[in-house]
């Protein structure tokens, strides 16, 4: 069983969600990448998503494109996040790192070259934004046989045969976009997220995460009723955004810490 | 020109891109995030409806006739090819179609099928400003909303066309992300979209983006070339032995490439913007100097960085400001079917003002690195040679550009 799927079997016998937040690798600096990893942990996190910067993030919101411009101004590649996974995992070897990011980065390295390292490196699963499945059938195939599980969304419009295809391809679990529009808006509908939810567990089969458009612990405990994970990444990006740089770890673990108060507090009135 | 006036060769042509997922060979497809598949789904099932359509079509050629006025004649630019001493030189007009420029050809067609599919607005990017003008010009004439994302550096340095847009009624967005040209402007309208996708069409403006927008785009555009197919012989009794064109995302040029693929006498030759020259690293050629990657929903030649990132680019002309272009003129590369070459814009501009003092036209910038192509081959051709050149806009949208190059403010 891959390390997502053990998490994420183990979180649903003691009935709780999981929480994964998203950070930018290198934003705001590359030396507080892998301590901004551990802080996430500290506060609560089950899965982290990093985030590869793209020049072009057609799918983000302006929060998740500036934090990808701070990271590039920094020299910040996809060598240097794969590198950034190995060093968390000297500490960490029990918190799934997802890798998410656009398929250009990926492909100017190789596929085969980036499946190797990445696996090398102690990554768990891979998400590219710009590959849907009919794009990506031989990409899947060469992440798993690395033993990495290829992540894929799932939007609001996606059709029944769309959400089944996924299901086929996609492992470790889904990425369900609450929202029509790009990370970060804010016109989120809860009670539309609740009612698309459970189907689309049964038709994947898999475990369904929830993001775009979560910016409090309210939404996040709403939404953690209906799915089995949260993600949250354009609110977290705000916090490191609106820091001075001393205070980026203690605020960011404030932030998570209290969304993960929120959803388990869920958990226990329930 | 019915099937049985084509030469044999000609006849036998068994090009037929892209696939049904929109592959051009190896490049094009659909490389967009989950949230935009379903429009793109929509709008594929509403133009496979549409385009062989009688209704439709006549509709749109009664446009082109009437609105457009086409068809745009061919002109044999005699005092320019005696100035070259080699090759007689023909220039596609299509800068004398309403608005200037080729791009009305394209978005008219993208506005009727909007029409079809019932969305009441649409959104477009633009670079120099001239697909944004022709956005705005057909909302206004069928009524509809229209957005038009705009990088906020060429904002400023196409201040007359911002204006335009706004007189027909338009609302500019100035973009401010990213290197704060089309690209980042593509990036914006795409987020519009998906954002909005429910009352709204987005109107490409070149055979870029994801399918099926570079076959859409370059389906209205072949009007051009296959027009040529008769005016070339009308006016020398057979076709050109070069047809050129500039090419920064592609469509004038898939336009007037497109009906010439199955005539293997005809060399196609695409010019891209070498900006300070190649050397430099300061252009816009991702066809001569890029390498293949995934930007805006398709697979094509890039300018990048060792690490995947989009570099900026430069041209004096912003209308080939791009670092990408269209997946089919990825595939004819390859294929070895047409050529692309640089121009920079020193080249460029020389070859504007000989045009203006030979002819009597003012043509783009962007056109003028065609035309700077076309006087180099030119020369090295006998004079009975032909070689047919696509004007594909005119240049008072670069009157500004062009005098401040000459040292002149207004």
């Amino acid at each position: 069983m891959s390390r997502i799927a053990s998490v994420l079997s183990s979180l649903e016998s003691s009935g709780r969600k999981a929480l994964i937040p998203f950070v930018t690798a290198g934003d705001p600096d590359p030396s507080l990448t892998v301590p901004l990893m551990h802080a996430l942990v500290e506060a609560g996190a089950d899965i982290i998503e990093l985030g590869v910067p793209f020049s072009d993030p057609m799918a983000d919101g302006p929060t998740i494109q500036r934090s990808s411009e701070r990271a590039l101004a920094r020299k910040v590649s996809l060598r240097s996040v794969i590198a950034a996974v190995s060093e968390f995992r000297r500490s960490n070897t029990g918190t799934p790192v997802v890798l998410m990011g656009y398929a250009n980065p990926i492909e100017a390295m190789g596929v085969d070259a980036f499946a190797d390292a990445a696996s090398a490196a102690g990554t768990d699963g891979v998400l590219v934004v710009d590959y849907p499945p009919e794009e990506s059938h031989d990409f899947a195939a060469r992440v798993r046989s690395a033993g990495m599980d290829v992540i894929f969304l799932i939007a609001p419009t996606s059709t029944e045969t769309r959400i089944r295809a996924v299901g086929e391809i996609g492992s470790g679990y889904i990425y369900y976009v609450s929202l029509k529009g790009v990370t970060g808006a804010g016109h989120l509908d809860v009670s539309e997220v609740a009612r698309r939810i459970p189907d689309i567990r049964k038709a994947v089969g898999l475990p369904v995460g929830v993001g775009f458009g979560i910016r409090d612990g309210a939404s996040a405990r709403a939404l953690s009723a209906v799915a089995d994970g949260v993600v949250i990444g354009s609110r977290i990006i705000e916090e490191i955004e609106n820091s001075p740089q001393d205070e980026v770890l203690a605020r960011v673990k404030a932030l998570v810490g209290g969304i993960r108060q929120a959803m388990d507090s869920r958990e226990a009135s329930t | 020109m019915g099937k049985q006036d084509l030469p044999a060769d000609v006849a036998k042509s068994s090009y037929n891109y892209p696939d049904a997922l929109g592959h051009f060979g190896p490049y094009g497809g659909t490389f967009v995030a989950e949230t935009l598949i379903a429009a793109l789904d929509e709008l594929r099932a509403a133009y496979e409806s549409l385009k062989d359509d009688p209704a439709f079509r006549a509709e749109y050629e009664y446009e082109l006739k009437h609105y457009v006025g086409r068809p745009s004649p061919v002109y044999h630019a005699k005092r320019l090819s005696e100035h070259c001493g080699g090759a007689q030189i023909y220039l596609k007009r299509e800068d004398l179609n309403h608005t200037g420029a080729h791009k009305i050809n394209n978005v008219i067609g993208q506005a009727m099928v909007a029409k079809h599919m019932g969305k009441p607005r649409v959104i477009a990017e633009t670079g120099a400003g001239q697909h944004g003008v022709a956005s705005a010009t057909i909302a206004a004439r069928l009524g509809m909303e229209c957005v038009v994302y705009m990088g906020s550096e060429d904002v400023k340095r196409q201040a007359a066309n911002v204006y335009r847009m706004k007189l027909l009624g338009a609302t500019v967005v100035p973009v401010e992300c990213g290197s704060k040209t089309l690209k980042d402007a593509l990036n914006e309208a795409m987020r519009d979209w998906v954002t909005n996708v429910a009352n709204t069409f987005y109107i490409i403006g070149t055979v870029a983006g994801p399918h099926p927008y570079p076959m859409m785009v370059r389906d209205f555009q072949k009007i051009i070339g296959e027009e040529c197919l008769w005016q070339m012989p009308e006016m020398i009794q057979r076709q050109p032995d070069a047809v050129i064109a500039c090419v920064g995302g592609g469509s004038n040029a898939m336009g007037i490439f497109y009906p010439y693929i199955p005539y293997p006498n005809v060399r196609l030759i695409g010019v891209e913007a070498g900006g300070h020259g190649l050397a430099t690293g300061m252009h816009s050629a991702s066809l001569t100097a890029g390498r293949p990657g995934v930007l805006h929903g398709n697979r094509t030649y890039l300018l990048q960085d060792e690490n995947g990132q989009i570099i900026e680019t430069h041209s004096v002309s912003a209308g080939l400001d791009y670092p990408g272009v269209g997946p089919e003129h990825a595939w004819l590369k390859d294929s070895g079917r047409a050529e692309y070459v640089a121009i920079n814009d020193d080249e460029a501009l020389a070859a504007f003002h000989r045009m203006c003092r030979t002819e009597g036209i003012i043509p783009a910038l962007e056109s003028s690195h065609a035309v700077a192509y076309a006087m180099k081959l030119a020369a090295t051709m006998p004079k009975d040679a032909a070689i047919l050149v696509n004007l594909s806009g005119r240049g008072d949208k670069d009157m500004h550009t062009v005098a401040e190059k000459s040292g002149i403010k207004f």
